[in-house]
C-alpha cells in the first residue's frame, strides 16, 4: 500500500545494507587479506597459557625483605591434544605412579576436553628442569609457572598471613578470580590482596602437533602481560619481631608495640606461633589441620583477638578520669592500711608507706587509692546518678580505643569490652545497682575486657598525652598512599594537662625512688614509663601485664605485653617488655642475665622460673 | 475449509524457507561449537545441541499455532499483552532467577524464560495498535509521546534488572516511527546522539571535540555548499577558542586544559549562532545550535559517569565499552573471537574443523558469540553467506511489509524487521570488534529457547497478518 512515506522503505533499506557492507569488508579483510590470522598449518593449535603475576613483596620498615616468591611449575593437561605416551617414564620423572595419571586424566576429561586442567601441581624447578628436556614426548602436557611465597626469616606468621587457592565460595563472590588464582587469607596478604595480586595476562603461543611451542602468536599482538603486584613495606621491625617472638618462647601472651607518634606497629606477637612456610603450596591442607588440632592454637592471633582483663594496668585511665572530672587533683591523698574494706567488702592492698596522692598511688599500684577516686566519681553528685556517673566513665574509657574495633589494617579484630549500663541494669535491674558493686573496675577487673593491641594503643595515647593513630602495620605502598585515616588523630576525651602526675607515676614505677611495681624493666638512661598488671584469670594461675613506653619525652615506643599463666606483671610482662623497648632503642641488650631468664621460662610446660619478687 | 486452504496458499513460503534454513544454520553451529567426542549424536540431548532441536521442534509448532490464529486476534489482544508483559518484567524483577548478576529470567519446572524478549513482540503489537488506530499523524507531539512511552516502558524495567543489551533493542523502534512519519532529523540526531554517548566515553575529550568541531563545519559546508561562509565561520570560531585560551592564560592559569577548551568551544559556537540569526542564515544556526547540544551532551556524558553513577554501574558500562581491566576480561574475550573468526580464511577450516572455537577459547560460543564457529569453520565464503541471507530476509520483509494494506500489519512488520536488524548488527558487529560487546543473541541462530520463541513468534504474527493481508483489517 502506497503512502506518503512508502519511499523511505529505500532509505531504510540503504540503512541496513550501510552495516552489512561494512561487515563485509571488514570480514574480507580479517578474514581474507590480513594473513596474520590464518594458521600456517591446520593441525596447529593455539595454546592460551595465562600468566600470573608474582605476588607483590613485603618488606619490614627497615627494608629488609619478609615475603618474597620462589618459582614452581603446574603441569598442565588438555585431554583432547593427548597422544599415545610411555607412562612409566612419565611417572618416573614425576614421581608419581599410574593410577594417579590415569585418574587425573579422566577428571580432566570429565572437565573438557579442550581446556587445560592441573595435572600436577607445584612440581620444584629440579624437576622442571628434568621434564621439560622430555616435554615433546608428551603431547598434551604443559607447564603452566607460577609462584609462591617464601620467608628469609621465619617470623610474623600472624602478621603476614598465608595465601591459598580460591575456592568456589571466593570465585561466585568475587567474579575477577577465576579457579586456580591466589588470593590472600588471612594477615596482610588479606588485607592488602588488592595491592599484592598483581593482574593476570595472557600469552598464545602456536604449538605443533608435536608438542612444541612454535613461537609467539603473532608476535604477541594478543598476548597482555601479567602486571606484577605493588610491594608493601611494613612497620614491623624484623629484628624486634624476632626478637619478641624468641622471648615469648614456650610462653603463650602476646607483645604489641607501637610508635606513638605514628601509629605504626612496630611489632605484634602472639604466641605460640608456627612458621610461616608451613602454610605455603601443597603441604597447607594438611599442615593447617594440624595446626587448627593443635590445643594451645597456634593459629589463634591474640594480639588482635584474645579477651583479657585490662589488670592494674588500667589504674592509669582511671587516674586521668578522675583528674579531668576534677574528681581529685594529683595533690590529693587517701590512707591505705593494706586494704580498702567496705562491709562485707574487702580489696586487699599491699604493704606500702602511706597516704599516697595520685604519683605515688600509680608507682605502688595502691587498690585502695584507686577504688576511693573510682566510687567518689560514680557516686559524684554533679551526675544525677549512678548510672549517669558510670556513663560519664565509660565514654572517656571508649575514648582510648577500649571497646570497640580500632579498624587499623588487620583483619578479624576484636573489640574487647566497655560494659554498658543497661548491661548492669539488667543484671542488678534498673538504677538498683551502686558504685560499690562496680569497684572492681577500679582496679581493671570486673567486666572489662580487653585485647593486646587495645591496651598498647591505650599505652600510646598515654605517651602522646592524650591522642592516638590508628595502629596499623603498613607503612607505605609502592604506587599508591596509604590510607589516610592512618594519618589522623583520634582524640581522646582527657586534656593533655592531666597526664603529667600519672606519667611521673608510672616513671617511678620503673625508676624509682623507693620500690616501684616494675624495677625489673628499668635501664639507666632510657627512662622507661610503665605499669604492671596481674589480669586475675578465673581458669587458672593469673596473666602477667605489663605496658609502657620509652623514653618519657618524645616517646619512641609504646608497648603492651601479656603472658598468660604467668603470674604477676613484675616478674615477666615487665622485664620482657623492657628488653624490647633496649634492644629497640639502642639496638642491643646489656642485661644478658635478664634475658636468659626470661627465655628459659616455660608457661607451657609448667617449668616456671623461680621467682622471688612478690609484687604488684 | 476453503478459508484454510486460502491461508496455506498465502503464506509467503520463501521467507519460511529461509527461517528453516537459519535454524538449522544454527543448530549446526550450535553441534560445532560445543562439540563433545563423548556425546557425538546431534539429537544427544544432554548436550546444548540436542537440546536445540527440542526448542526448534516446539518453536515449530508455535510457528503453526500463530498461523493457526485469527488475525484479529493480535490486534484485539495487543495491549492486553503489553500489559501483562509489563506485568511479567515487574515480577521478574522480584521472583525471577539471577543469571550473570542479572534479575531476568523466571524458572518454571527447568525451563527459563526470559520476560525481556517477548517484551519486544509485545511492543511492537502495541505500537501497531497504537499508530494505527483512527489516523493517529505521528507529526502530533502528543501521539509522539505516546509512542515513545509505549516503546520506552519496558526499557525502564529491563534496565532495572539490569539487562542492558536488551534494553538497547527497543531503540530500534525509532526505525518504524521514520517509516511512519517521523522527521528524518530526529532519526539522524537519534543515531547521532546514540553514537556521540559510545564515543564520548571511549576517547579523550581533546579529540572528542575536534572531532565535534570538525564534522560541524564539514557537514554545513555540505549542506549549505557556501565555502566561503564556512571558511569565515571556522575563523570565527577559532578566534573565540584563542580569545577564551588567552584570558585563561592571562587569568586562571590553573584551570584544566579541558574546561578551558570547552568553554572556548561553547563560547565559540554561541557567538556563530548569533551571527548566523542575525544574517538570517537558517543552516548556520542550526548547525551551531547542535554543536553547542552536542558538546554539552558528550560532557554531561562524561560527567554523569564520572559523579553520578554507582561503581557497580561504572564498571558494568566499561565492560559493555570493553574498558574492563582483567586481561582476560572483554577485551581479551573480543581478541579470542576475532582470531577464531579471522583464522577461518576464504573458504574455512571446514565443518568440526575449528580449533579456535572447539579449544574453548571464545566465550559464549554457542549463544552471543556464535558467529566466531560460523567464521571459523565456513570462512569468509560462510559469512558472506550468512549476511546475504540475513539481508535478503530483511530485505523481504520489507517487501512483504510493504504490501500491507492495513497499517496495523505495516507498522508491525516495520517493528519485526528492525529487531531483527538491530540484533544481526550489534550481534556480528560485537564478534568482529566494532562495536562494544552487548550480549544479545543473533536471531535464529544463537543457542537459548527463549530468545528462538520470541523471533519465531514475532515472524509468523507477520507471515500470518501477511497471509491475510486481503481480508483487510482497517
Ligand atoms: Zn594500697
Amino acid at each position: 500500500m502506497k503512502d506518503r512515506y512508502s519511499n523511505r522503505q529505500y532509505i531504510i533499506g540503504a540503512i541496513f545494507l550501510l552495516p552489512v557492507m561494512f561487515f563485509i569488508v571488514k570480514l574480507f579483510f580479517l578474514q581474507v587479506i590480513d594473513p596474520s590470522y590464518k594458521l600456517s598449518a591446520s593441525s596447529n593449535v593455539l595454546r592460551n597459557v595465562t600468566q600470573y603475576p608474582s605476588r607483590g613483596l613485603i618488606y619490614d620498615r627497615n627494608g629488609e625483605l619478609l615475603v618474597l616468591n620462589q618459582p614452581v611449575y603446574d603441569l598442565m593437561v588438555v585431554p583432547g591434544q593427548l597422544a599415545p605416551f610411555d607412562t612409566a617414564e612419565f611417572a618416573q620423572i614425576l614421581e608419581i605412579d599410574k593410577d594417579y595419571i590415569d585418574s587425573e586424566i579422566r577428571k580432566a576429561r570429565e572437565y573438557s576436553m579442550f581446556r587445560s586442567s592441573v595435572f600436577l601441581k607445584q612440581i620444584s624447578s629440579l624437576t622442571y628442569a628434568v621434564l621439560q628436556e622430555k616435554l615433546y614426548k608428551f603431547p598434551g602436557f604443559y607447564v603452566q609457572p607460577r609462584t609462591l611465597r617464601n620467608y628469609p626469616r621465619d617470623i610474623a606468621a600472624h602478621v603476614l598471613g598465608y595465601v591459598g587457592e580460591v575456592n568456589r565460595r571466593i570465585i561466585t563472590e568475587k567474579p575477577d578470580y577465576s579457579q586456580g588464582d591466589y588470593i590472600g587469607i588471612t594477615g596482610v596478604e588479606n588485607t592488602y590482596e588488592e595491592e599484592l595480586r598483581g593482574e593476570k595476562g595472557v600469552n598464545v603461543f602456536l604449538v605443533d602437533v608435536h608438542n612444541r611451542i612454535m613461537g609467539s602468536y603473532q608476535d604477541g599482538r594478543f598476548d597482555a602481560p601479567a602486571v606484577v603486584g605493588n610491594n608493601i613495606t611494613l612497620s614491623i621491625d624484623a629484628v624486634i619481631q624476632e626478637y619478641g617472638e624468641k622471648l615469648m618462647q614456650n610462653k603463650i601472651g602476646s607483645i604489641v608495640a607501637i610508635e606513638p607518634a605514628t601509629g605504626e606497629i612496630i611489632s605484634l606477637v602472639s604466641a605460640p606461633s608456627y612458621h610461616p612456610e608451613l602454610l605455603v603450596g601443597r603441604a597447607r591442607t594438611r599442615n593447617f589441620s594440624q595446626l587448627a588440632g593443635d590445643t594451645l592454637n597456634p593459629l589463634f592471633n591474640r594480639a588482635l583477638m584474645a579477651h583479657y582483663p585490662a589488670g592494674s594496668a588500667f589504674k592509669v585511665i582511671n587516674g586521668l578520669i578522675a583528674l579531668q572530672e576534677g574528681i581529685v587533683d594529683e595533690y590529693t591523698d587517701y590512707i591505705c592500711p593494706g586494704h580498702y574494706t567496705v562491709g562485707r567488702l574487702t580489696v586487699r592492698c599491699r604493704y606500702h608507706s602511706s597516704p599516697k596522692a595520685l604519683s605515688g598511688a600509680v608507682q605502688v599500684s595502691c587498690n585502695t587509692y584507686f577504688c576511693h577516686i573510682f566510687r567518689n566519681l560514680l557516686d559524684h553528685p554533679k551526675y544525677g546518678s549512678v548510672t549517669n556517673g558510670f556513663n560519664v566513665w565509660a565514654d572517656h574509657v571508649r575514648s582510648f580505643g577500649l571497646g570497640e574495633r580500632l579498624d587499623g589494617d588487620f583483619p578479624n579484630e576484636l573489640r574487647g569490652n566497655v560494659p554498658l549500663a543497661s548491661y548492669y541494669d539488667r543484671f542488678y535491674g534498673e538504677n538498683r545497682w551502686r558504685s560499690l558493686q562496680l569497684v572492681s573496675l577500679a582496679i581493671g577487673q570486673g567486666e572489662l575486657s580487653v585485647t593486646p593491641i587495645q591496651m598498647a594503643n591505650m599505652t600510646a595515647a598515654i605517651a602522646n598525652r592524650g591522642y592516638y593513630f590508628t595502629p596499623h602495620i603498613l607503612k607505605s605502598i609502592e604506587n599508591a598512599e596509604i590510607d589516610k585515616a592512618f594519618r589522623e588523630k583520634t582524640m581522646t576525651s582527657i586534656d593533655s594537662v592531666w597526664f603529667e602526675p600519672v606519667i611521673e607515676g608510672m616513671f617511678r614505677a620503673v625508676n624509682g625512688p623507693d620500690g616501684g611495681t616494675a624495677r625489673l624493666a628499668e635501664v639507666r638512661g632510657l627512662d622507661i614509663c610503665g605499669k604492671t598488671g596481674t589480669a586475675e584469670n578465673p581458669h587458672g594461675d593469673d596473666h602477667s601485664v605489663f605496658i609502657g613506653f620509652a623514653p618519657r619525652d618524645n616517646p619512641q615506643i609504646a608497648i603492651a605485653v601479656y603472658a598468660e599463666n604467668a603470674g604477676w606483671g613484675s616478674t615477666m610482662a615487665a622485664p620482657i617488655a623492657s628488653l624490647i623497648i633496649e634492644k629497640y632503642l639502642t639496638g642491643s641488650v646489656s642485661r644478658k642475665w635478664l634475658e636468659d631468664r626470661i627465655l628459659s621460662a616455660d608457661f607451657i610446660n609448667r617449668v616456671i622460673a623461680v621467682s622471688d619478687e612478690q609484687e604488684n | 475449509m476453503s478459508r484454510r486452504i486460502n491461508l496455506w496458499a498465502n503464506i509467503d513460503w520463501i521467507t519460511v524457507m529461509v527461517y528453516l534454513l537459519m535454524i538449522i544454520i544454527g543448530w549446526v553451529s550450535i553441534y560445532s561449537a560445543v562439540y563433545n567426542d563423548d556425546h557425538q549424536s546431534i539429537f544427544d540431548t544432554s548436550q546444548r545441541y540436542g537440546k536445540q532441536l527440542i526448542w526448534m521442534i516446539a518453536a515449530l509448532l508455535v510457528g503453526a499455532a500463530v498461523l493457526m490464529t485469527d488475525n484479529k486476534f493480535f490486534f484485539f489482544f495487543a495491549y492486553p499483552f503489553y500489559t501483562f508483559t509489563i506485568f511479567l518484567l515487574i515480577a521478574v524483577l522480584f521472583l525471577g532467577t539471577e543469571v550473570n548478576a542479572s534479575q531476568s529470567w523466571f524458572n518454571f519446572a527447568g525451563i527459563q524464560i526470559q520476560p525481556a524478549e517477548f517484551a519486544k513482540l509485545a511492543t511492537a503489537l502495541a505500537l501497531a495498535q497504537y499508530l494505527s488506530t483512527t489516523k493517529r499523524k505521528i507529526h502530533d507531539v502528543r501521539n509522539l509521546l505516546t509512542a515513545g512511552v509505549i516503546i520506552f516502558l519496558p526499557v525502564l524495567f529491563i534496565l532495572l534488572q539490569p539487562d542492558v543489551g536488551s534494553s538497547l533493542v527497543f531503540f530500534a523502534f525509532i526505525l518504524v516511527l521514520y517509516r511512519e512519519g517521523l522527521s528524518g532529523y530526529v532519526l539522524f540526531l537519534m543515531i547521532l546522539f546514540g553514537v556521540l554517548s559510545v564515543l564520548a566515553l571511549l576517547m579523550n575529550e581533546i579529540n572528542m571535540l575536534a572531532l565535534l568541531v570538525g564534522t560541524s563545519f564539514v557537514s554545513y559546508f555540505a549542506v549549505s555548499g557556501k565555502f566561503k561562509v564556512a571558511f569565515k565561520a571556522i575563523l570565527i570560531f577559532f578566534f573565540c577558542v584563542i580569545i577564551v585560551l588567552l584570558f585563561f592564560r592571562l587569568f586562571s592559569p590553573d584551570t584544566v586544559l579541558d574546561v578551558q577548551l570547552i568553554i572556548g568551544a561553547t563560547g565559540g559556537s554561541l557567538i556563530l549562532l548569533l551571527l548566523a540569526l542575525l544574517y538570517r542564515r537558517n543552516n548556520a544556526a542550526m548547525l551551531a545550535g547542535l554543536l553547542i547540544a552536542a558538546i554539552l551532551y558528550t560532557y554531561s556524558v562524561d560527567y554523569v559517569f564520572d559523579n553520578v553513577l554507582m561503581p557497580h554501574q561504572k564498571s558494568r558500562i566499561n565492560i559493555v565499552l570493553g574498558f574492563d581491566d582483567d586481561p582476560l576480561g572483554q577485551s581479551y574475550n573480543i581478541n579470542q573471537s576475532k582470531i577464531a573468526i579471522g583464522s577461518g580464511g576464504l573458504a574455512g577450516k571446514g565443518f568440526l574443523q575449528g580449533t579456535q572455537t572447539k579449544f574453548n577459547f571464545v566465550p559464549e560460543q554457542s549463544t552471543d558469540f556464535i558467529f566466531c564457529t560460523i567464521g571459523e569453520e565456513w570462512g569468509f565464503a560462510g559469512s558472506l553467506m550468512l549476511h546475504a541471507l540475513f539481508i535478503f530476509l530483511l530485505f523481504r520483509l520489507i517487501y512483504l511489509a510493504e504490501r500491507q494494506r492495513s497499517h496495523f500489519a505495516r507498522i508491525y512488520g516495520y517493528s519485526v524487521i528492525a529487531v531483527f536488524f538491530f540484533h544481526i548488527v550489534i550481534n556480528i558487529g560485537m564478534t568482529i570488534g566494532v562495536v562494544p560487546v552487548i550480549g544479545i543473541p543473533l536471531p535464529f541462530i544463537s543457542y537459548g529457547g527463549s530468545s528462538l520463541w520470541a523471533f519465531t513468534i514475532m515472524l509468523f504474527i507477520f507471515l500470518k497478518l501477511d497471509a491475510g493481508r486481503m481480508g483487510s483489517l482497517r
